[in-house]
């Protein structure tokens, strides 16, 4: 079946901000259907109400709205665009929650809006438990026994161990697993809470038993396929997105794999998944054969992302094409050029996912895994072996822990691999783990003892150990390591096994012959992601780095990407000129270089991740671009920075530094109470906190210890510079009073407290920091207003966590702008405005995994915030009402002019 | 992983020299080269007859993950002549060894299967002989095209499984997985071998006759060729893959040799009358050519060839219906069979 010609315009419904279990994939997925949809020749209209999004840029959609992701405003957008089909598929749960209140309220009917690749009927069947196990029955497909609780006099007759999974919650919020009857009642009670139709689900526990998961895409003819299947290493009882898993899947037998991949087909069907994509979710149970169909959804997820880059198959742009009309068989497979989209990637590498946790954000100090997603991000790792692909992604999630109690390897812990990695070293049993992962542990510590006699670097390196790893077994510097090894082979992720040849400029690193050259015409950039998702470096980052991809190529460069992040943007093939899914590491970056050999490299927007590769690659004699590193050695060197600020007349608070509680003591006497104390290399360990006296004053490390100008505003302020001037962007003013992060805080634009003095005075201040830092391309700078005076917290030569806030508010698109001052370009090139005025009234709101952990709200010091919304207005009051709205945050304390009073 | 490395090389004919460790039988084995994409299944794919006189390699690094089961082998052997691996889980080498295969590990397959797929089906050989050796092995390798097999694959004795009407299979080389799926749709199977004659195949009173999968180049094959030619008219017939190719031989077509084959579990396929895609398991190095005189039911959408015919009596794919291993889309194809056998006889029979 061809395109539909009865449709013209599309609304595409986003998925809101980041939150735990639902995070940047769905900007992935909504970009990738935003681009393909205009080329198809739709009239795009896209909502979605998170700024920090590439799909929320203007060159996205025909019409953009910043706005709430609630049905009256999605009513709204509907009334004014009257588009004829709403795409509600790819924006996650939150997107077909909408969809659904839509239908419910009849604003579909009323305006004449189809919903496509997906209906009603089949939303609510995936999601309402009782309706789901009925489809399935019908369809012969087994599912755990189970029955439906909506309120806690249900319970008589339940057993425990058992789960509880409440409807239309995001990542199993609410849910869990109870092993006795009391934890089966609380659990209950949340979950019903959790619930918004106030309905849960207790489920036979099936702890322990493997679990699968296959990607499926059906079109309108009837075809279905899977893309990929995933085997989670984690047992049931943890949630796919806190397990590790591999793809394809390794330890089913094929029969017993295609017995999945029948019940997958029968599942989608039952379900009446209409187009697009799918996930259906297993659990079996190895000695009986026993196969029970968990979850599915109908939707384009956190999985199909994983999918998608795992294989190369660009699910939700294909969900897309097929929601308006195509068949598989239609739309030729991209990688390959010359076959269709009717087939199943053949890979011919192994893909493993680590999850990443930030539970030391929320002070929690005993984690455990269970059914209700906790990681805030992800690392893939690609290989040629098993190892290879699982020690690049543990290196990819950046965070090794600190100390390892092996005797808790058997149980469900965020360390758990790290855990049962080391216990494989020492010969250890590893319970728990499948005894195919389990051998392929122990040859990790096997290699690593053999690479310890033979010194036999080749072989390592075939196997896949990393630089790091033999250079810590050879007793010699990783420098060393390179040179004995020699570069790694580049290879195609192809989606057919080298079967064909790839068109699709899409790689990883592995020690075996390259594949043939790409072909080159313009010098390269290449440009380092900013990794896994965490609380501070999230898809802000990603935003940058993925603009600044398509900002390069409009300049005459190929760009290049690194990332190891599989929600993202940036790891999306079409997006630069050549992907490598490789972990943010310096040997991987290292390899790029050597075989990009760039005309520069760009560490300043992907956060605090490149940057710390920096030094490396500038010593390997890689020109980095705009020449940052000295810039962020005098603005992060406190002793260098404050002798700046003295040089130039500007205020910051008092100072020093102290080696545990004594010295901090010490320096808060003569700064003076309170104080604001920040542990040197704030690991996800503790993190800052402000001391109001010396008995608040505990400290077991070195910190640093900062007068705390209690009460102030705080200003956000980011600017673009050349090295020798500054031009101010946005000026940002924070809601929350200071002693709040910053990434915390709710923003509104124009200040509201910023007089046409104060702007010139900042504008002043911020060329004079510029000049002083010698920094090109972005800054961000801190400031506080105390008491009439203007202070300067802290200068960050990068892209800072506002940039696409600040782009979007303007209409500016600032991360082009810095490309440019990057590549060498003046200010005065830039073709700038005089000043930057917003275009309305703005404000961002911070969203925090409250469902997940108690204390996540609390705003302080410590950054909590998963994600953000944006909203605009007539006036800052009511675009910051908005904002809270969209956040789904009952209005805290009325007005923002009490909130700003309530400040001062 | 370094202890006892026993260093190898498998050598194609065009020289190129890839190193590897020996993890099989010790000693040195020749073919043609050819490589499959499935992911799974190494168990079938190594014991399927219609790997006689090649090396096979997956493509897929790891290998034998999921340990050894008598009950999922394709036959009663190996049939592969070689197996050429990136890594291989020490169970699966060890029965490999066991079974007397010689079989390499530590090989770069991308660059074996970039070779292929580039430069067209190469002869090979591969053992820890020295390299010139291997070469000249490789060199001394007769093609496949154009020759009858050294080996003969099939049942030398007729055998029957299944109870219902009866199907009999001319056996060529089948894979124990079609005669299973026709005894689970509820039919009496009697295997015979591949050399029996017309005459002989009808005497065992089928309702219809499958002429199974096998290796080889089906062009040489004058005895099942001509069994073929005689039993069409007289009884339902089906073919699956090499049996495909028989039929088209006997209807007239021509068969040829695809540059590198296809080998896989996820060819799509379009089965015409429906318009559905199938995506199937797909095994063979030739192909019928299309001539305009037989209807073509089904077409591959990689490359267009020819994927399976019907006529008044006849029915056939080249892809592998019965999976094992891989996706089951086709599985209905054996439905189509136990219908016709189900139904009264179309043709008299004499």
């Amino acid at each position: 079946m061809p395109k539909r010609t009865d449709l013209r315009s599309v609304l595409i419904v986003g998925s809101g901000p980041i939150r735990i279990g639902q995070a940047c994939e769905f900007d992935y997925a909504g970009a990738q259907a935003c681009r393909v949809l205009r080329r198809e020749g739709f009239r795009v209209v896209l909502v979605n109400s998170n700024p920090a999004t590439i799909m929320t840029d203007p060159e996205w959609a025909d019409a953009t709205y910043l706005e709430p992701l609630d049905t009256e405003t999605v009513a709204e957008v509907i009334e004014r665009e009257r588009p004829d089909a709403l795409l509600p598929t790819l924006g996650g749960q939150t997107a077909l929650n909408v969809a659904v209140e839509l239908g419910d309220a009849g604003v579909l009917d009323q305006f004449g809006v189809e919903l496509i690749g997906a209906d009603v009927d089949a939303i609510r069947r995936a999601e309402d438990r009782l309706a789901f196990r009925a489809a399935l029955d019908e369809a012969g497909v087994p599912v755990p026994e189970s029955c439906i609780v909506s309120s806690p006099d249900e319970l008589d007759g339940l057993q425990a161990p058992a789960v509880v999974r409440p409807a239309f919650t995001l990542g199993g919020t609410g849910g869990g697993l109870a092993h006795d009857r009391a934890e089966l009642e609380a659990l209950v009670r949340r979950g019903l809470h959790a619930s918004p139709i106030g309905q849960v689900l207790v489920e036979r526990s099936l702890e322990g038993w493997e679990e699968h998961e296959l990607e499926v895409m059906t079109d309108a003819a009837g075809n279905c396929v899977v893309v990929c299947s995933i085997e989670n290493l984690d047992p049931m009882g943890v949630h796919t997105g806190d397990s590790w898993t591999v793809a394809p899947q390794q330890t089913l037998p094929d029969a017993e794999y295609q017995r999945l991949r029948g019940a997958a087909f029968a599942c989608a069907r039952a379900v009446g998944v209409a187009t697009g994509g799918a996930n259906v979710q297993f659990a079996y149970e190895p000695e009986t054969r026993e196969l029970l169909a968990i979850e599915m959804n109908p939707r384009v997820s956190r999985s199909s992302a994983l999918a998608s880059k795992a294989t190369g198959f660009p699910i939700a742009k294909l969900a897309a094409l097929l929601a308006v009309g195509y068949t598989l068989d239609e739309l030729p497979n991209d990688i390959t050029g010359k076959t269709t989209a009717a087939f199943e990637p053949a890979l011919d590498y192994v893909v493993v996912k680590a999850p990443r946790f930030d539970f030391a954000k929320f002070g929690v100090s005993d984690a455990r895994l269970g059914t209700e997603m906790r990681a805030v991000g992800e690392s893939l790792g690609l290989g040629r072996t098993f190892a290879e692909a699982f020690l690049k992604a543990l290196q990819g999630r950046e965070q090794a822990p600190r100390e390892l109690d092996l005797s808790r390897r058997g149980e469900p812990v965020p360390e758990r691999w790290d855990l049962l990695l080391e216990a494989a070293r020492r010969g250890l049993d590893l319970p728990g783990v499948h005894p195919y992962f389990a051998d392929e542990l122990r040859a990790i510590a096997e290699a690593e003892a053999t690479l310890g006699t033979s010194a036999h670097v080749q072989a390592a390196k075939r196997f896949g150990l990393p630089d790091k790893t033999i250079a810590s077994v050879l007793g010699v510097d990783e420098e060393e390591v390179r040179r004995r090894r020699g570069p790694p082979g580049r290879l195609a992720v192809d989606s057919c096994a080298a079967e064909f040849e790839a068109k699709t400029p899409y790689f990883y690193l592995s020690y075996e012959d390259g594949d043939p050259t790409p072909k080159r015409s313009r010098p390269a950039i290449v440009i380092l992601g900013a990794g896994p998702n965490r609380i501070g470096q999230g898809i802000e980052f990603d935003y940058c780095c993925s603009r600044a991809s398509m900002a390069f190529r409009r300049l005459g460069y190929e760009s290049v990407l690194v990332n190891s992040n599989p929600e993202t943007v940036s790891t999306d093939y079409d997006t630069s000129d050549r992907l490598y899914l490789e972990p943010l590491t310096l040997e991987r970056v290292l390899d790029v270089c050597e075989l990009e050999q760039p005309a520069g490299v760009v560490v300043q927007l992907g956060g605090q991740t490149p940057l710390s590769l920096a030094p490396g690659v500038a010593a390997a004699g890689f020109a980095l671009l705009g020449d940052p590193l000295s810039a962020i050695e005098r603005a992060e060197d406190r002793g260098r920075f404050g002798a700046l600020l003295d040089e130039l007349g500007v205020r910051a608070p008092a100072w020093g530094t102290a080696d545990g509680a004594d010295e901090a003591r010490a320096v808060a006497q003569r700064v003076g109470y309170p104080v604001l104390v920040r542990p040197h290399h704030v690991l996800g360990g503790r993190g800052m906190f402000v001391a109001r006296g010396p008995e608040e004053l505990e400290l077991s490390e070195p910190a640093l210890v900062d007068a705390f100008l209690e009460g102030a505003l705080e200003l956000d302020i980011d600017v673009l510079c050349d090295g020798e001037s500054a031009w101010v962007c946005g000026i940002l003013e924070h809601v929350e009073p200071a002693g709040v992060h910053s990434g915390d805080s709710a923003c509104v634009m124009p200040a509201p407290s910023v007089t046409p003095a104060l702007e010139a005075q900042i504008g002043e201040l911020a060329s004079a920091i510029a000049a002083g830092l010698g920094a090109r391309g972005l800054l961000n700078l801190q400031l506080a207003l105390h008491e009439g005076e203007l202070y300067v917290l802290e200068a960050n030569p990068r892209a800072s966590r506002t940039v696409p806030f600040v782009s979007k508010a303007t209409g500016l698109p600032l991360v082009d702008h810095a490309c440019r001052l990057l590549l060498g370009a003046g200010l005065g090139e830039l073709d700038l405005p005089a000043r930057a005025v917003p275009t309305r009234a703005w404000a961002k709101e911070a969203v925090f995994p409250e469902e997940r952990f108690a204390n996540a709200a609390d705003r302080g010091p410590e950054m909590r915030s998963t994600g953000e919304v944006m909203a605009s207005g007539a006036t800052v009051s009511v675009a910051y009402a908005r904002a809270l709205r969209a956040a789904g945050r009952a209005r805290r304390g009325g007005s923002i002019g009490q909130a700003l009073q309530a400040r001062a | 992983m370094m202890q006892n490395v026993r260093p190898a090389h498998l050598v194609l004919e065009d020289g190129a020299v890839f190193a590897g460790s020996a993890v099989g039988a010790g000693g040195v084995a020749a073919g043609e080269a050819c490589f499959t994409t499935a992911m799974a299944g190494y168990e079938e794919a190594a014991t399927d007859p219609s790997y006689v006189a090649q090396v096979l390699a997956f493509s897929y690094p790891l290998v034998g993950n999921y340990g050894v089961d008598r009950t999922r082998l394709e036959s009663e052997r190996v049939q592969a002549e070689g197996i050429v691996m990136r890594r291989a889980r020490p169970a699966w080498a060890q029965w490999l060894a066991s079974q007397g295969v010689v079989a390499l590990e530590d090989v770069d397959t991308r660059a074996l299967v970039r070779r292929i797929r580039d430069g067209g089906v190469l002869r090979c050989a591969l053992g820890e002989a020295p390299v010139e050796e291997l070469y000249a092995r490789a060199l001394a390798e007769p093609p496949i095209d154009g020759r009858p097999l050294d080996r003969v694959v099939g049942a030398r004795q007729p055998y029957r499984l299944g109870a219902g009407h009866r199907i009999t299979v001319v056996d060529l080389g089948t894979k124990r997985s079609i005669p299973r799926r026709l005894a689970e749709c509820g039919l009496e199977v009697v295997v015979v071998p591949g050399s029996w004659d017309a005459e002989a195949v009808l005497e065992t009173d089928p309702r219809a006759v499958l002429v199974s999968n096998g290796p080889g180049d089906p062009a040489v094959l004058d005895g099942p060729i001509e069994t073929v030619r005689e039993l069409l008219g007289q009884v339902p017939l089906f073919g699956i893959c090499l049996g495909h190719q028989l039929l088209g031989l006997a209807l007239g077509l021509e068969t040829f040799k695809l540059p590198f084959g296809h080998r896989g579990a996820n060819h799509p396929v379009r089965e015409l009358r429906s318009g559905r895609v199938l995506v199937t398991v797909q095994n063979h190095g030739f192909a019928v050519a299309d001539s305009g005189e037989v209807e073509v039911t089904h077409v591959s959408l990689n490359d267009g060839t020819v994927e399976g015919f019907a006529g008044d009596g006849f029915a056939t794919v080249q892809f592998h219906p019965e999976a094992a291993p891989g996706p089951l889309d086709a599985l209905p194809f054996f439905d189509l069979i136990a219908s016709t056998c189900r139904s009264e006889p179309i043709f008299a029979l004499s």
